[in-house]
């Protein structure tokens, strides 16, 4: 019986997203150590801890990126870490967002043709797309740069089209990895609220990678990774 | 920190005479404020009359330090329970903090996992404030952002001190 389906029968609802025990290494460096946790749909978790902890190799491995040496990760009861390659890219573009520390846009594309992006690559046409992709830029007070390239935005304005790319194809699941990494405490502050907005609107469970407090705090709960270890259920939690 | 749970810990490595207890309370605790003996002996004849040390024999010699006193049970579950309960989460707490890392060193207790719990009450009171600051007015976001700014600099402190904890050790158990 897989956890979900335990969760099921304890009365509570299933994790969308779960890894157990999962474990990597690059070579001889050991990234990922055991982490344990479970995401319910519409969450918002952040991963808390130190430089070098493991953070982002767990965001990859939950997102079907990475494959873990052991152990198992889940995406709404299915195991992701057994999946063939191009089983995975087709979840990762259906049912995943990404937002990264540094935007990652393509510079030689507008920015409206950043965001339309992720619809583009699930095939939809080029007009419903683009027409999709304006929608974002006036809630992200970004609208007037849907012609500018990305490679002219500065930086706060090219993380907002980023979370953007992230959001327009309505993921079940948004992973981001410092999405605030090279903002001002305002911008920071801006990109969070509507991050946290737009996915509580969508009902988007949240993987929220950041090593700062006031970004974590827009979270449900934290897990703090530490030494490649992280445990959902226990780390950090307070006790009421 | 109060001096009895200060000198509760420090009877909890060894059994000590009230001496030794000043000497170690002013080094760690004092903050350049040292303890009265009149207060040691005062502090550990209350401690003893709540069952929470025990004198032992009293040593050949003179003066009122010819005792040696132990912790107890009791004594011990206070120490614990007293380590074990986050702070209310409010700006300058460093001190008490500090006193908690300190005294988990020298009982070769995990600081880590006092720090751990720390961390998540603080993270706690920092979703509230955020809350707040979501669905309240803009003076409730300006109040909510001073509140926050000062929790951040205690996680700060708190993850820089976890991280430091393995030098910490030796010097405090040397
Ligand atoms: N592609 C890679 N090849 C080799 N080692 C890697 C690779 N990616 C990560 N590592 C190592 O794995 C460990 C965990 O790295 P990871 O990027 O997950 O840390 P992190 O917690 O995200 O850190 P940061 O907060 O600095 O982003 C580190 O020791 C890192 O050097
Ligand atoms: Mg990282």
């Amino acid at each position: 019986m897989s956890a979900s389906q335990a969760a099921d029968d304890a009365g509570q609802p299933a994790p969308i997203l779960e890894a157990h025990d999962a474990q990597l290494s690059f070579g001889v460096t050991p990234a990922l150590r055991g982490a344990n946790l479970a995401l319910v749909r519409g969450e918002i978790l952040a991963v808390m801890g130190p430089s070098g902890s493991g953070k982002s190799t767990l965001l990859y491995c939950l997102a079907g990126i990475l494959t873990p040496d052991t152990g198992e990760i889940l995406f709404d009861g299915q195991r992701v870490d057994t999946m063939g390659e191009q089983e995975r890219s087709r979840l990762r573009r259906d049912h995943f967002g990404f937002v990264f520390q540094f935007g990652q846009l393509v510079p030689e594309l507008t920015a409206e043709e950043n965001v339309a992006l992720p619809l583009l690559l699930g095939g939809a046409s080029r007009s419903r797309a683009l027409d999709a992709a304006r929608a974002w830029f006036e809630p992200l007070s970004l609208d007037g740069l849907e012609r500018r390239r990305s490679g002219e935005l500065s930086g706060g304005q090219a993380q907002r089209v980023a979370l953007a790319r992230g959001l327009v194809s309505r993921p079940e699941v948004l992973f981001a990895d410092e999405p605030t990494g090279s903002l001002d405490s305002l911008t920071g502050e801006q990109v969070m609220e509507l991050l946290v907005s737009a996915t509580r609107r969508q009902g988007t469970t949240v993987v929220l990678v950041t090593h700062e407090a006031r970004v974590a705090a827009y979270a449900d709960r934290e897990v703090v990774v530490r030494d490649g270890k992280a445990n959902s259920l226990s780390a950090g939690r307070v006790r009421s | 920190m109060s001096v009895p749970i200060a000198l509760l810990g420090l009877l909890e490595r060894e059994p000590s005479h009230g001496y030794e207890l000043k000497r170690d309370y002013d080094a760690y605790f004092g903050r350049g404020k040292a303890l009265p003996f009149g207060q040691v002996y005062a502090t550990l004849g209350r401690l003893a009359r709540d069952g929470k040390v025990l004198p032992g024999e009293v040593e050949p010699g003179a003066g009122p330090d010819r005792k040696r006193y132990a912790i107890t049970p009791i004594g011990k579950s206070e120490v614990e329970t007293w380590l074990d309960t986050p702070i209310e989460p409010e700006p300058h707490l460093q001190t008490v903090l500090f006193e908690k890392v300190v005294l988990a060193l020298m009982l070769g207790r995990s600081a880590e996992h006092y720090l751990d719990i720390q961390r998540g009450t603080h993270l706690q009171r920092m979703r509230e404030l955020t809350e707040l600051k979501r669905s309240g007015t803009a003076i409730d976001a300006l109040l909510a952002d001073h509140g926050l700014f000062h929790l951040e600099a205690d996680l700060r402190w708190i993850d820089l001190t976890a991280a430091r904890l393995d030098s910490l050790t030796a010097m405090v158990r040397s």
